[in-house]
């Protein structure tokens, strides 16, 4: 598989996930979104731009249980719920959020 | 509820990068995390480096997982105990390691140390304490 963005071709792997991480742009992610069929809005953007700072700081994308509850204490509970994260991106918090931040898969997703 | 909790020690005898124990011992207790378990990690031996600060992979070209320590907090591993007889053998300090903090929810999200140095004898009770030992 592989994204097309700006007339860049960017290699991911069998799931969609981008493989060298260092391709990533904001661009990138809206491809990505586009083709997992979510529709950006800026809490969509906060959640990603959140994961990208987590994974830059420790090094590991976040299980969805850690991701939901530092979105809530720095976005606040109305978007730091399950309920809310699920509606955002309805194939997973984590999974999904991730796969459009560029960054690999959550440490324990199968 | 509670009578399914059991105690976890996850045991790190090695250094870092020379192998692929730490690293995997890591992951695990990342993915254990999510069964709420009551779950410690101690260093021991070569493990007392797997803390140590400033390390930089670049020149091996492997990753370098020694900041994802610092994000145990976030899944609840707030007990990290290191042997102070391993330090000294090593010539290392507590100085030497890299600060791991944890915020307690129960306490207006207050900043607390992850890291315990604790004797050889103490470390023994520490493992006597346990349910269930994994040693890497």
């Amino acid at each position: 598989m592989s994204y097309d963005v700006n007339g860049q071709t960017v290699e991911t792997d069998e799931e969609g996930y981008i493989t060298n991480l260092s391709e990533w742009t904001p661009d990138l992610g809206a491809v990505i979104a586009k083709a997992e069929d979510v529709d950006m809005t800026d809490e969509h953007w906060a959640v990603v731009n959140f994961l990208r700072d987590y994974y830059e700081e420790y090094q590991i994308a976040p299980a969805v249980r850690v991701l939901i509850k530092a979105i809530k204490k720095s976005l606040g509970k109305e978007v730091g719920n399950n309920k809310y994260m699920y509606e955002l991106f309805p194939y997973g918090p984590a999974k999904q959020a991730c796969k459009i931040a560029g960054l690999p898969k959550p440490t324990g997703c199968v | 509820m509670e009578d399914d909790v059991k105690k976890f020690l996850y045991v790190n005898r090695k250094a870092p990068y020379g192998t692929i124990y730490a690293l995997e011992a890591l992951e695990v207790v990342l993915i254990g995390a999510a069964f709420d378990q009551d779950v410690s990690l101690a260093f021991l031996d070569d493990g007392v480096f797997q803390l140590t600060k400033s390390q930089d992979t670049k020149e091996i070209g492997v990753k370098n997982f020694s900041p994802t320590f610092r994000a145990l907090g976030d899944y609840e591993v707030t007990k990290l105990y290191v042997e102070k007889e391993s330090l000294d053998e090593r010539g290392l300090t507590a100085d030497d390691l890299q600060e791991i903090m944890w915020e307690d929810e129960d306490d207006d999200w207050a900043e607390k140390p992850s890291i315990r140095i604790v004797s050889r004898a103490e470390m023994a009770d520490v493992f006597a304490d346990q349910d269930v030992i994994l040693s890497f």
